[in-house]
C-alpha cells in the first residue's frame, strides 16, 4: 500500500484484520486475570411461576465450586426497577436478574455457579436442583394477538404512523385491490461470538468489565445504576466484538450477573453464554402485517392500509417501526397504518439488524409485487410510477433520494429489462426460473459523538472515541477519515475504540456510527491541525519558510509532513520535528460533532433515508419446491461511501442474513413450555455457502451535504431491507405461487 | 459435562469388557456434544482409537470391508468406494460438513443419536434420553421428526445419511463383544422405538462395531442419493432417498431403496423393492413404489410436509437411478 491510498472513499482493507486473524484481538471472554472464577448460568425450564426450593448439595459437592449465587444469597443490587433501565429505553419493567423467586420467561437465569474452572461450574449447574411452582402462561403468538395493545408510553425512537386522505373509502372505491396477511417468524441474532463478560476485580476495588456489547458507556451506566456503584468504579471495554446485529444493544444478563458475582466474592469473574443460552435473551419479534392496497387500472396507488403487530414480553413493551415504510416511500393520496404489540410470556423481543424495517419493508414489498401483478404492470415500472420524491408520510422533503438511479443501475446490471412479465414463463430443465425485485429503505441517522485527537512526540496521531467496531470496519473508516482530515498516512494513526473512559459516543447501532463517529473524528483532526499550526506560529524558533507559510496560510500538512505548497520538497518538517519545535510533548483536542455545530449539519427540516433496489434470480425445482437463489444484485444509495470494500461487505452480509430470513431462519417456539426449541446452529439454519450466490453490490452516486457532516448515511442495515422480498417475489415469478409467510421452506 | 474416567485400550478383548455406564468414543463428533449438553452422562469413556479398525479392503467375495474407525472423509474418498460404491460416497458427502466428516468414523455414524430437539434438551421430557418421562416431540415442534416407524413413546428421526445408503446396499455389520463375534444386516441393526426408544440399535453391552461389509453389487451409474433439506448444505434430511437399480434391457432387474429423514431408522420396504423388479421404469410404476414405501406413515403437528414431499422425492430418485444420472452433491441442481 502506498502512503496515499488511505483517504475517504478508498477500498482500504481492515486495519484490524491482522490482529483478528492472528488471535491478537482480545474479545470479551479472553482476558484472563489471576484467580478468575468461571460463572455458569442455570436457566429456568418453565415460562411462568416461582422458585419453590433450591437444593444445591450435589452442586456444591463438585470440586472447585466456590459459590452458587441465587436470589436468596445475592449481594445487594438496586431496588427500583428504574435503576435497571438500559440505553435502549424499552418502556415497561426491565428484567432484574436474580431479583426474586418469580419466573417470567423460559430460560430466565435462576442461579449462577461460580467455580475455579469452567468445567466445574458447568457440571455443578447440571447438578443443581430447583423446584418450581408453575403458573399458566401464554407463549403462542396467535393467541397473544387477542391481547394486542398500544403501550401508554412509547419507545423514544418510535415513529407513529400518520394517516393521509381517507384510506378506507379510497380502498372501497379502488377498481383494483389486493389484501392479505403477511407473516415473519421470530429470528435470533446469533452473532459468531457468544455473549460473554469478564469482570476484572482490580486491586483498588474497581471493576474493569470486558463485555460483548455495542455500547460500553451504556453498559457502564447500566451497571453503576443497577449495582449501586459509582461511575469511577466501573470501566467497560469492548475493543473487539464478534458480530452483534443488535443483540449487544441492551446490557444482557451475562454482564449483570458477572458483575454481581464479582461484587459478591470480590473476585474476577467470567461468564460466557453457550450457543443454547443465546436463545434465552433477545430475538427479532414475530410479526404479522395485514396489508390492503387499492389502485387504478393504470397502476396508480389509491390507498394503502397497513395493520401490524409484533410480539413483546409481558413485562416490557418492545416496539418497532413496522408499518410506516410504505407510507413514507410511496406516493399515494390515501394511506393509514396501525401498530400494536402482543404480549407473550417470553423474554422481551428486541432490535435485530434493521429492526422494524427488515420486517416491515420486506413484507410490504411483497404486497407491492402482488399489486403490480394485479395491475398487470412490471414490478419495477409500478414502483417508478408510484415513486415519491419526498417523505410522503410526513409530507417532508428529503436530504436526498437516489432510489430512481439505484433502480435503473441495478436493473441494468441485472438485465431486468429482458424479463418476461408472466410468472412461470422461464424454465431450464426441471427448474423454473424467476426474477423478482424490491426496494429498500432505512433511516440515515446521526447522533452527537465526541472524539479525541492527540499528536505524540513520535509523530503519531492517536484517535479515541467510545465507539464500538462490531465487525463492520469502524477502525478502518475512522483511520481513513483521520488520514484525510489531518494529512497523515494511515500507518501513522492509532485508533482506540471500545472503552467507556473514551470520549462520549452513542451505542453502535442504527447504521449511524460511520456518519457520527466519522464526523467527530473529522472535526477533531481538523481542530488538532489548526492547533498545531497555531502553536507553531507562536513558537519563536521555526524556520523562515514555515513562519512565512503559516502567516500566508500556504503551509499544508500532507502525508505526515508540514510543507509549503509549491515550495522546495526539501523544505518540509516531520510531525515529530514540528511537535518538538512547539516545546510540548503532545498536542490534544477533543471535539463533539452535533447537528448544527460549526455549521456542519443543516438544521433544516428534512427527512433522511438510505435507499436500495434489489434484484434476484431464483431457480425452483417445479416438483420438489426446492429454491436456489442464483443471482442477487443490490444497488444502494447511501450518500458518500467511506470505504467501498467494507461497505460492500456490510451490504453483502445483510443480504446473506436476508436470504436466511426469506428461506431458512426461524426460531421454533414450543408454546407449551415457552421455549425456542431449535436452540443450536444445527437446527437454527443460517444460510450455508451453498445457499449464497455471487452477490453484486453497487453504490450509486448520491451527493448529500445535509444528511451528515461528511455526507455519509451508513450501510449496516440497508442490505436487509428489500432483499428477502426480492427473493419471495422471484419465487412467485418462477412458480406463480404467492407465499406470504417467511421463511419459505421445503414443503411450503 | 460431568466427571468421567477415561481409558484407551489397545486390544478388542480389553475394549469389550467394560463396567456399566460406559460409552465408547470414536470420532467424538456426536458423543462430546451430547455430554456438553448433559444428554449423555457416561461415568466411563473407553476410547477406541488405539484399535486397528481403520482399514478399507477388498473381500474374497468381491465386496468391500470398511473399518469402523475409518473416517467418513477417508471412506468417501477411497478409490474402491468412490468407483465401486458411488452411492455410498455420495450419501457420505451429502452429510455434515467436511470438518465433521474428517473426524467422524463409520462405526460412529451407525451409532449416532437422533437430533430431535427434545432429546437434546434435558429440560424436556424424552423417553429416548430419560426412559419413562414421556415424549414431548409429540404435539411439539416436530417438523424434523419421523413419519414412519414411530410409536407412542418416540417419533425421533434417525439422522444418518451414510446408513441410508448402507441399507440400500444391503451392507452387513460386524460386531465383537464379550460373547464373541456376530454379523447383522444393516437393515436389522437399528431398532424401531416401540416402547423402548432408548435402545437405538441391537448392540449389547460391551459390543463394538468392528467393520461394515458391502456386498459385491454396487449398481454402477444406476444409483442416486437424493437429499432434501432446509438449506443446500450442512443440514439433516427432511427426506432422503438412496436407490440402487440393476438394469438390463430397460428393465429393472433388482431394486434396492432406503429412505432417510422420514423414519425412526433407515427405512426399507422389501415389498416396494419387489414391486419394481422385472418392470420397465415409468412414472406410474415409481408412484406405486412411493405409495408402498410410505404405507403406514403417520404425521404429527408440524411434519405433514414430509409426507407431501416424500413421494415426489422417491419418484425423482428412482428416475435419476433408472436414467443412470445420479444426483451430484456439489452441483445443487436436481436433474
Amino acid at each position: 500500500m502506498t502512503l496515499h491510498s488511505a483517504k475517504i472513499g478508498q477500498p482500504v482493507s481492515r486495519i484490524d484484520g491482522l490482529a483478528k486473524v492472528t488471535g491478537q484481538a482480545r474479545y470479551a471472554a479472553e482476558p484472563h486475570p489471576a484467580g478468575m472464577l468461571y460463572g455458569f448460568i442455570v436457566n429456568s425450564p418453565i415460562a411462568r411461576g416461582r422458585i419453590e426450593a433450591i437444593r444445591d448439595e450435589a452442586a456444591r459437592a463438585v470440586p472447585g465450586v466456590v459459590e452458587i449465587m441465587t436470589h436468596l444469597n445475592r449481594p445487594h443490587s438496586a431496588l427500583s426497577e428504574k435503576s435497571y433501565v438500559d440505553g435502549l429505553g424499552v418502556p415497561g419493567s426491565p428484567y432484574r436478574p436474580l431479583h426474586d423467586a418469580e419466573i417470567s420467561f423460559n430460560g430466565q437465569p435462576v442461579a449462577v455457579v461460580l467455580a475455579e474452572t469452567f468445567e466445574a461450574a458447568r457440571e455443578a449447574a447440571m447438578r443443581l436442583e430447583v423446584d418450581y411452582e408453575r403458573w399458566p402462561h401464554n407463549a403462542d403468538f396467535e393467541a397473544s394477538l387477542h391481547q394486542k395493545y398500544m403501550p401508554g408510553k412509547t419507545r423514544s425512537n418510535y415513529v407513529p404512523p400518520k394517516s393521509r386522505g381517507n384510506a378506507a373509502e379510497a380502498y372501497a372505491l379502488s377498481p383494483i385491490k389486493i389484501e392479505g396477511r403477511y407473516h415473519l417468524a421470530p429470528e435470533h441474532h446469533n452473532p459468531m461470538e457468544m455473549h460473554a463478560t469478564t469482570v476484572i476485580a482490580e486491586d483498588d476495588g474497581t471493576f474493569t468489565v470486558w463485555d460483548k456489547t455495542q455500547g460500553p458507556q451504556a453498559v457502564q451506566a447500566y451497571l453503576t445504576s443497577a449495582l449501586s456503584l459509582s461511575k469511577d468504579q466501573v470501566r467497560v471495554r469492548n475493543p473487539y466484538v464478534g458480530g452483534a446485529f443488535g443483540s449487544g444493544l441492551r446490557a444482557q444478563h451475562n454482564v449483570f450477573l458477572a458483575a454481581l458475582g464479582a461484587k459478591m466474592l470480590k473476585h474476577s469473574v467470567r461468564i460466557t453464554l453457550t450457543r443454547q443460552q443465546m436463545f434465552t435473551h433477545v430475538f427479532r419479534p414475530e410479526a404479522v402485517m395485514d396489508i390492503a392496497l387499492g389502485a387504478q387500472p393504470d397502476g396508480t396507488l389509491q390507498s394503502m392500509i397497513v395493520d401490524g403487530v409484533t410480539d413483546t414480553s409481558r413485562f416490557e413493551h418492545n416496539m418497532e417501526n413496522l408499518v410506516i415504510w410504505g407510507l413514507i416511500n410511496y406516493k399515494c393520496p390515501n394511506a393509514t397504518a396501525d401498530y400494536k404489540v402482543a404480549p407473550r410470556d417470553t423474554y422481551t423481543s428486541s432490535d435485530m439488524r434493521a429492526p422494524g424495517a427488515a420486517t416491515g419493508v420486506n413484507l410490504f414489498e411483497m404486497a407491492v409485487d402482488e399489486m403490480a401483478y394485479a395491475c398487470n404492470m412490471d414490478p419495477l415500472a409500478f414502483r417508478l410510477h408510484n415513486y415519491s420524491d419526498i417523505d410522503a408520510m410526513h409530507d417532508m422533503p428529503l436530504t436526498s433520494k437516489a432510489l430512481k438511479e439505484a433502480m435503473q443501475e441495478g436493473a441494468e446490471r441485472f438485465g431486468w429489462y429482458n424479463r418476461p412479465m408472466a410468472p412461470k414463463s422461464m424454465r431450464d430443465g426441471k427448474e423454473l426460473i424467476g426474477w423478482g425485485m424490491a426496494t429498500g429503505i432505512w433511516d440515515a441517522m446521526f447522533s452527537p459523538t465526541s472524539a479525541r485527537a492527540t499528536l505524540t512526540a513520535d509523530g503519531r496521531l492517536h484517535i479515541a472515541t467510545a465507539a464500538s467496531d462490531i465487525g463492520t470496519g469502524t477502525y478502518t473508516i475512522l483511520a481513513q477519515t483521520a488520514s484525510e482530515a489531518f494529512g497523515i498516512p494511515i500507518e501513522m494513526i492509532d485508533i482506540e475504540l471500545g472503552d467507556s473512559t473514551l470520549p462520549e459516543c452513542p451505542t453502535e447501532g442504527g447504521s449511524w456510527t460511520a456518519a457520527s463517529a466519522g464526523a467527530a473524528v473529522w472535526l477533531a483532526c481538523q481542530s488538532l491541525r489548526e492547533k498545531l499550526f497555531r502553536t507553531l506560529g507562536k513558537s519563536g524558533n521555526i524556520s523562515a519558510w514555515l513562519t512565512e507559510g503559516l502567516s500566508n496560510k500556504t503551509t499544508v500538512l500532507q502525508d505526515g509532513f508540514l510543507q509549503d505548497k509549491g515550495a522546495d520538497e526539501n523544505l518540509r518538517l516531520s510531525l515529530s520535528e514540528a511537535l518538538s519545535l512547539t516545546g510540548q510533548d503532545r498536542l490534544e483536542v477533543e471535539e463533539t460533532a452535533k447537528p448544527g455545530l460549526r455549521g456542519t449539519i443543516s438544521q433544516m427540516r428534512k427527512a433522511r433515508f438510505t435507499h436500495s433496489a434489489v434484484f434476484c434470480e431464483v431457480r425452483v425445482d417445479e416438483e420438489l419446491g426446492i429454491v436456489r437463489v442464483t443471482r442477487l444484485v443490490n444497488a444502494v444509495a447511501a450518500g458518500r461511501i467511506m470505504n467501498p470494500k467494507t461497505a460492500a461487505s456490510q451490504v453483502r452480509g445483510a443480504m446473506v442474513m436476508a436470504t436466511g430470513m426469506a428461506l431458512h431462519e426461524e426460531s421454533l417456539m414450543d408454546e407449551r413450555v415457552g421455549r425456542f426449541m431449535n436452540h443450536n446452529f444445527s437446527e437454527y439454519h443460517i444460510p450455508a455457502h451453498a445457499d449464497i450466490p455471487d452477490m453484486d453490490v453497487l453504490f450509486v452516486t448520491e451527493k448529500d451535504k445535509e444528511v451528515s457532516p461528511l455526507g455519509v448515511k451508513g450501510v449496516g442495515e440497508i442490505g436487509m431491507c428489500g432483499t428477502a422480498a426480492a427473493i419471495a417475489n422471484a419465487i412467485f415469478h418462477a412458480t406463480g405461487q404467492r407465499h406470504r409467510s417467511l421463511p419459505i421452506t421445503p414443503g411450503d | 459435562m460431568r466427571q468421567f474416567s477415561y481409558s484407551r485400550p489397545d486390544t478388542l478383548g480389553t475394549a469389550c469388557h467394560i463396567p456399566d455406564h460406559t460409552r465408547y468414543l470414536a470420532g467424538g463428533t456426536n458423543l462430546i456434544d451430547l455430554m456438553k449438553s448433559d444428554v449423555e452422562r457416561p461415568e466411563h469413556i473407553v476410547d477406541l482409537n488405539a484399535l486397528s479398525l481403520s482399514q478399507i479392503e477388498e473381500r474374497p467375495d468381491g465386496g468391500l470391508r470398511l473399518g469402523a474407525l475409518a473416517t467418513n472423509a477417508d471412506t468417501a474418498a477411497h478409490p474402491l468406494v468412490s468407483e465401486r460404491y458411488p452411492l455410498l460416497a455420495s450419501a457420505i458427502l451429502a452429510g455434515a460438513s467436511p470438518q465433521i466428516r474428517n473426524r467422524a468414523t463409520n462405526g460412529g455414524n451407525l451409532n449416532q443419536r437422533t437430533r430431535c430437539h427434545y432429546f437434546y434438551d434435558p429440560d424436556m421430557a424424552c423417553n429416548k434420553r430419560s426412559p419413562g418421562t414421556g415424549c414431548s416431540a409429540k404435539g411439539g415442534r416436530n417438523r424434523i421428526m419421523a413419519i414412519l416407524g414411530t410409536s407412542d413413546a418416540c417419533i425421533a428421526t434417525f439422522p444418518s445419511d451414510m446408513c441410508v445408503a448402507l441399507a440400500a446396499l444391503n451392507a452387513t455389520v460386524n460386531l465383537t463383544g464379550p460373547e464373541g463375534e456376530r454379523t447383522v444386516p444393516l437393515r436389522n441393526y437399528h431398532r424401531l422405538p416401540e416402547d423402548t426408544p432408548w435402545q437405538d440399535n441391537i448392540l449389547c453391552a460391551g459390543e463394538i462395531v468392528t467393520s461394515i461389509d458391502l456386498p459385491p453389487l454396487g449398481f454402477g451409474p444406476h444409483h442416486t442419493y437424493l437429499k432434501i433439506r432446509d438449506r443446500l448444505s450442512f443440514a439433516f434430511a427432511i427426506v432422503s432417498v438412496a436407490v440402487g437399480l440393476q438394469m438390463g434391457n430397460n428393465t429393472i432387474r433388482k431394486a434396492c431403496i432406503a429412505m432417510g429423514g422420514v423414519g425412526t431408522k433407515p427405512w426399507c420396504v422389501p415389498e416396494a423393492e419387489a414391486l419394481l423388479a422385472g418392470k420397465t421404469p415409468s412414472p406410474s410404476l415409481f408412484r406405486d413404489a412411493a405409495d408402498c414405501l410410505l404405507q403406514g406413515a403417520v404425521t404429527d403437528r408440524d411434519n405433514a410436509a414430509k409426507l407431501k414431499l416424500a413421494p415426489r422425492v422417491i419418484i425423482r430418485a428412482l428416475s435419476q437411478a433408472a436414467a443412470g444420472t445420479p444426483q451430484s452433491q456439489t452441483q445443487k441442481t436436481i436433474f
